[in-house]
C-alpha cells in the first residue's frame, strides 16, 4: 500500500470562519421516531426480532431476517468497530469548516451496520483503522441529537 | 434461446455527440436518440409499438413527443442500470405478445443540467435519515465508502486500484469520442487530488451530457434490418441495498452476482466462452467488484488481473473498451452507454473494435452497488 498522507492537500479553510450553514437533519417519520426519541435521551435504541432473534437497523416494522412483524426496541450498547469508511475532501452543507471528514460505516456489537462520522479522532488514514472499538456519542443538532462514534476508553484518543 | 422464441436488439445509436452540451435538455437528448437509433434499424416511429425509460422525463413523456402511441410502456427506474432491465422487460414483453417494436431511451444533461430533474434528497426518506445527516455528497462519497474494506480483506493496493483507470484510458486513447484521450500513468492517478480517500479524481467517472436508444424487437426479424442483429442471449437482474451503508458485504456486490448468474445460465454460458465484457465503472473499484462477482477471477485477485494487463488492449479478457464511465461518457445514468458498446462490439463497429466477438457480456449498476442488470449479447442465436 502506498502512504497516503502525501496525498492529501493541507487543510485550509479557504472562508474565514463565518457561521456555516447548518448540517443537514434527518426529519424522523413514524417507524423512526423511537430511534430519534432514544438518541435524544442518549441512548441508541434499535430493534430485534421476538420471533427470529436477529437485531437490525434502519428502523422498519418488518423483521429483514424472517418477515415477522412480531418486533421490539430495545438500547444498544453503543460498542461498534470501524467497518469502512472515507475521508470526504469535497464537503457537504454545514461541513464546510470541518476540513476533511470521514464519512464512515461502523458495525455495532449486536450485529447491524449504520453511517456516522468518528470524533475524538484524527480524520486521517493513519489513525482511523478499520476494526478500531469505538463507542457511540451524541452530536447535539438543533432540536436533533445524532449518533456519531470515538474512540473507545482504551483505544488511542486525542 | 431457440430463434422462434428468441429477442434481438436491431437498432442502436448514442445521441449525435456527447459530453459537454449546454444546449440540450434532458428531453431532447432522449428524442435524439430515439431518432438515431430508429434511423439505425431502418425503421419509422410509426413501427413503434412499445417504450422503455426511467422516471424522468417518462415513458409517457418521450413517447408523446415522439409520436408514439405505446400498447407497452415500462418506467423501471432503479438507477443507472435501468436501460439493461428496460431490454429484460422488453424481451418478456415481446415474448407475451403485448408489444412487437420496442424502444428503449435514454438522455441526461449529466453535466450542463438542462430540464434535468432534481436530485431527490428528502430528509425524511431513509437516506435523509441516516446518511445525509453523515454529510455525504452524492456517489463521490458514499459509493467509495466500501473499497477500504475491500482493501484490507483482500489486499488490493492503492496502485492497483489506481491501474484500472490507466488501463481504461488505453481503451479511450483509441475511442475519438472519449473525453479523455491522453495516457495516463499510476503516478498521474495518485496524484491527482483527493476526492474521497483512498479515491483520487481520475477513479471517479465523468460528470458528461448525452444519451442514447435501442429498438428492441424479435429474433424471426433478424435479417430485415440494415444492420447485424444483436441477440439477446441472457438477462438478469438483481438488487442489493439502497443505501450504501446497509450492502450486504463491502467486500462483494449481491447484485452484480445475483443478475450475472441468471444471465449466464439463461445463455448457456459460462465466462470462458464470454469474449467482450462491460462493467459499469463510476468508480475504479466497479470493475474489481465485477470481475469476481461474475466469476471472471476469483475473490480477491481482480485487481492484480487488471494490473497483469488482461483487461487492456491485447489482453485475454477486452473491458470497457468505450473508456467507460472513467475516460468515455457518463452522464449519471451510464448504464445505456455500455449496452451500445456491447452493441457494437458484437456488430464489430467500434471504436477499438475486439477481433471476433462472438458473445459480449454487459453488467449495469444502479445506484451504488443497489441493484444492477445484466445482459449477454450474442452474435448468433444459441
Amino acid at each position: 500500500m502506498s502512504t497516503p498522507a502525501s496525498q492529501a492537500p493541507p487543510s485550509s479553510p479557504a472562508k474565514p470562519p463565518s457561521k456555516p450553514p447548518s448540517k443537514p437533519l434527518p426529519e424522523p417519520t413514524p417507524e423512526t421516531q423511537p430511534f430519534w426519541d432514544g438518541c435524544g435521551r442518549g441512548e441508541l435504541v434499535i430493534q430485534r426480532c421476538l420471533d427470529c432473534g436477529k437485531p437490525y437497523f434502519y428502523p422498519r416494522p418488518v423483521c429483514p431476517e424472517c418477515g415477522s412483524v412480531n418486533v421490539e426496541w430495545f438500547t444498544a450498547t453503543g460498542r461498534a468497530t470501524l467497518y469502512s469508511y472515507v475521508i470526504n475532501h469535497r464537503p457537504a452543507r454545514g461541513f464546510e469548516n470541518d476540513g476533511p471528514y470521514a464519512i464512515a460505516v461502523v458495525q455495532l456489537a449486536e450485529g447491524p451496520r449504520m453511517m456516522t462520522n468518528i470524533i475524538g479522532i484524527p480524520n486521517t488514514p493513519e489513525e482511523l483503522v478499520l476494526d478500531m472499538e469505538l463507542q457511540v456519542a451524541f452530536e447535539k443538532r438543533g432540536e436533533m441529537s445524532i449518533p456519531v462514534f470515538g474512540p473507545a476508553a482504551g483505544e488511542k484518543s486525542l | 434461446m431457440s430463434r422462434e422464441r428468441g429477442v434481438i436488439i436491431a437498432g442502436a445509436a448514442e445521441t449525435s455527440s456527447v459530453g459537454k452540451l449546454p444546449d440540450y435538455s434532458t428531453l431532447q437528448l432522449h428524442l435524439e436518440g430515439a431518432v438515431n437509433a430508429v434511423a439505425d434499424a431502418g425503421l419509422t416511429m410509426r413501427d413503434i409499438d412499445g417504450i422503455a425509460t426511467v422516471s424522468a422525463p417518462g415513458p409517457m413523456q418521450v413517447a408523446h413527443a415522439l409520436g408514439i402511441t405505446p400498447a407497452w410502456m415500462d418506467g423501471t427506474a432503479v438507477g443507472g442500470t435501468s436501460f439493461l432491465l428496460h431490454v429484460r422487460h422488453a424481451a418478456a414483453a415481446i415474448r407475451a405478445g403485448y408489444a412487437s417494436t420496442i424502444l428503449v431511451t435514454h438522455g441526461e444533461s449529466g453535466r450542463s443540467r438542462v430540464g434535468a430533474a432534481p436530485f431527490p434528497r428528502g430528509s425524511s426518506s431513509m437516506p435523509g435519515q441516516f446518511e445525509a445527516p453523515y454529510g455525504t455528497v452524492g456517489p463521490t462519497s458514499a459509493f467509495t465508502i466500501p473499497a477500504l474494506r475491500y482493501m484490507k480483506e483482500y489486499g488490493l493496493t492503492h496502485e492497483q486500484l489506481a491501474y484500472v483507470a490507466v488501463a481504461q484510458r488505453k481503451w479511450a486513447a483509441r475511442n475519438p469520442r472519449a473525453m479523455f484521450r491522453d495516457l495516463i500513468t499510476v503516478d498521474d492517478v495518485l496524484s491527482s487530488r483527493v476526492v474521497a480517500w483512498p479515491f483520487h479524481l481520475l477513479e471517479c467517472c465523468l460528470v458528461t451530457d448525452g444519451g442514447g436508444a435501442l429498438v428492441v424487437t424479435s429474433a424471426d426479424r433478424a435479417g430485415d434490418f440494415p444492420k447485424p442483429a444483436v441477440h439477446v442471449l441472457g438477462t438478469g437482474e438483481s438488487m442489493d441495498a439502497p443505501m450504501i451503508s446497509q450492502m450486504a458485504d463491502f467486500t462483494e456486490s449481491k447484485a452484480f452476482r445475483l443478475a450475472g448468474q441468471a444471465a449466464l445460465a439463461e445463455a448457456g454460458i459460462t465466462t470462458a466462452d464470454v469474449d467482450h465484457l462491460m462493467i459499469y465503472d463510476a468508480f475504479a473499484h466497479v470493475p474489481i467488484y465485477g470481475l469476481e462477482a461474475l466469476g471472471f477471477t476469483a475473490k480477491g485477485e481482480a485487481g492484480a488481473f487488471i494490473a497483469a494487463g488482461n483487461t487492456e488492449p491485447g489482453g485475454r479478457l477486452p473491458l470497457n473498451t468505450n473508456g467507460g464511465g472513467l475516460s468515455y461518457t457518463h452522464t449519471g445514468m451510464y448504464g445505456m452507454f455500455a449496452i451500445q458498446e456491447g452493441v457494437r462490439q458484437v456488430r464489430g463497429e467500434a471504436a477499438a473494435q475486439v477481433p471476433d466477438v462472438d458473445i459480449s457480456v454487459v453488467v449495469g449498476n444502479g445506484g451504488m452497488f443497489a441493484s444492477s442488470g445484466v445482459l449477454v449479447l450474442g452474435r448468433e442465436p444459441r
